[in-house]
């Protein structure tokens, strides 16, 4: 078996598999405690509802933080964005979803994707950049710099990849699908869950602050 | 048998003009990544070669090979340095049968002993019972023929990596050559069949040189075999630029768009199709539409579909996955109900201590 036959065979698989289920027993084992009501009447009598705009409305810095936040903003929405066009963009990345779950969809030329991905892994590099210089702001641990290094690896080998630096194509090829199975094996133990806890952390906080008649 | 006859006589008996040949020399040197100022050197070394003997030995094969190699609809130069080596012995080739083709063959052995070329296709059965000539197991007259050679040619993908004799689950437990001989020199030639130019380059190069060529971590020439063909492809503007064919039958097939979603594996696969194609350089198979196959890397069979494009996951995935997703509810699930055992007994004891 060679090194790429077992990056596309079973280490695909198998980080897939951690992935699922590491995911779905994060989600249940938190989601399940949850509070209990609060039983007092809402300030508000919509207020429960209302809460939960703050999913939406925490995706932007408000006024008093806009200044302050700007860099880290500018440099989050620029990686996220980027990383969204080369993750579904990409034809091989299609290709890989594809085989999947048999969803297809048209991508695009080479181009816009080596620039999506220079542009991750420079925002990346951005704000890996600030985390080091601000460690009072962050106090940082061990697990958030090896998730950025999970994150910050299949870029990397997948433009390698791509311009055939380095090793040969399919051994560059190899480590790149290597990468990316580590990151979804890695996905659902370290702040990458963010991607699915975002949305109960805000709507959390938005449901509480509503009720109490906080302007949110 | 060895004989005193020069390469350069044969050709010039079979009407090859010195022009032509110095062509040929040239796009041997420039294949084989030598200097120009080599070119004449060359064709001195190669006019002056004297015939070696060859013996070419067929185990598990198609006789793909050998077709590709005679073949030809024009003669060609390579094909005349085919004809120039003295076969010995070939199965498919040669007049003589039975006990005849078999005495040829220990003839051969006994009189070139430690100087024939030994040529190989197809793949070895390790269960000797599996295929036989003339009462003897295809193992016994390789490790016989391989004893007594200066060097062997494994000729496709059988011989050089095992090939479809070897695809799972592999039957007859067929091996390639250099997985039973270990104490010659040997050099893969795969592919399925193999470029004809490759294998009478290589017989050139041994001719001319006296050695065989720069080999790659697979025992291929890097002449051959150093370019990936993805990058070599006229079609490759088209990945770049995003244009696929979706099917064999649509828009994008008809204007010659790129087939790598159509499971074209040119992109980890390593032969110089591109660049030389094939009969006299007229087409190779990404350019009559169809996608490469990989057929000159090791296990190209068992390597997922042949539909299938290089970026896809080789599983099963639905089942498996949604196996797992049970697993993590099930987890999940015995982690809340600790968790919340654990909350309610905390608040228990923190209410009993109010």
């Amino acid at each position: 078996m060679t090194l790429l036959d077992f990056a596309r065979g079973p280490a695909i698989h198998w980080s897939l598999i951690i992935m699922v289920t590491g995911i779905i027993w994060r989600l249940l084992g938190v989601l399940v405690l949850t509070r209990g009501a609060d039983l007092s009447r809402p300030r508000d009598a919509f207020g429960n509802f209302k809460g939960y705009r703050t999913v939406f409305s925490r995706a932007w810095p408000s006024g008093e933080f806009r200044t302050t936040t700007r860099y880290q903003t500018a440099m989050a929405y620029g990686f996220h964005l980027a990383t969204l066009v080369v993750v579904i963009g990409i034809v091989p990345h299609i290709e890989f979803i594809t085989s999947l779950t048999g969803a297809s969809w048209p991508g695009l030329p080479n181009a816009f994707g080596v620039g999506a991905g220079i542009m991750a892994l420079a925002s990346l590099l951005a704000l890996v950049a600030r985390r080091v210089s601000k460690p009072g702001v962050y106090c940082s641990n061990w697990g958030d710099y090896f998730s950025w290094l999970v994150m910050a690896a299949p870029l990397v080998t997948g433009l390698m990849a791509f311009a055939h630096l380095g090793l040969r194509y399919e051994t560059m090829l190899a480590i790149h699908i290597l990468s990316a199975a580590l990151l979804f094996a890695w996905f659902p133990f370290g702040k990458l869950m963010h991607a699915f806890w975002f949305i109960f952390s805000r709507a959390q906080s938005g449901v509480v602050y509503a009720h109490k008649g906080v302007r949110i | 048998m060895t004989t005193e006859r020069t390469l350069g006589g044969f050709l010039r008996h079979r009407g090859v003009s010195r022009r032509a040949f110095l062509k040929f020399c040239s796009a041997m040197a420039s294949m084989m990544a030598l200097p120009a100022s080599s070119v004449t050197a060359l064709a001195e070394a190669l006019e002056q070669a004297r015939r070696p003997s060859v013996i070419w030995l067929s185990f598990q094969e198609c006789t793909g090979c050998t077709e590709a190699l005679t073949r030809s609809n024009a003669p060609s130069i390579e094909g005349l340095i085919f004809d120039f080596i003295s076969l010995d012995y070939h199965h498919t080739l040669q007049a003589a049968s039975g006990a005849a083709a078999e005495a040829a063959r220990e003839e051969a052995m006994h009189e070139n002993d430690g100087q024939y070329l030994l040529l190989v296709d197809g793949s070895i059965p390790s269960v000797k019972a599996y295929s036989t000539i003339a009462g003897i197991s295809n193992l016994d007259m390789l490790k016989e023929g391989a004893a007594g050679a200066a060097a062997i040619i494994a000729i496709g993908t059988c011989a050089a990596y095992g090939g479809l004799p070897k695809a799972d689950p592999n039957p007859t437990g067929a091996m390639s050559v250099e997985e039973i001989v270990k104490d010659r020199p040997i050099v893969n030639i795969p592919g399925c069949p193999p470029l004809p130019l490759a294998i009478t380059g290589l017989i050139a190069h041994y001719l001319a040189m006296g050695v065989m060529p720069e080999l790659d971590r697979l025992g291929r020439p890097l002449a051959f075999y150093g370019e990936n063909i993805h990058d070599r492809c006229y079609r490759r503007p088209f990945y770049d630029r995003g244009l696929f064919a979706e099917t064999f039958d649509d828009e994008g097939a008809r204007r010659g768009w790129c087939l790598y979603k159509l499971g074209c594996k040119a992109p980890e696969t390593y032969n110089a199709c591109a660049q030389i194609k094939w009969n006299q350089g007229t087409s190779f198979p990404i350019q009559s539409g169809h996608g490469c196959i990989g057929c000159s890397e090791p296990n190209f069979w068992d390597k997922g579909g042949i539909y299938d494009s290089v970026a896809m996951g080789q599983f099963g995935s639905g089942p498996k996955i949604a196996v797992a997703a049970s697993l993590g509810a099930v987890a999940g699930a015995g982690a809340a109900v600790l968790a919340r055992g654990k909350k309610h007994k905390t608040e228990t004891e923190l209410d009993s201590d109010d």
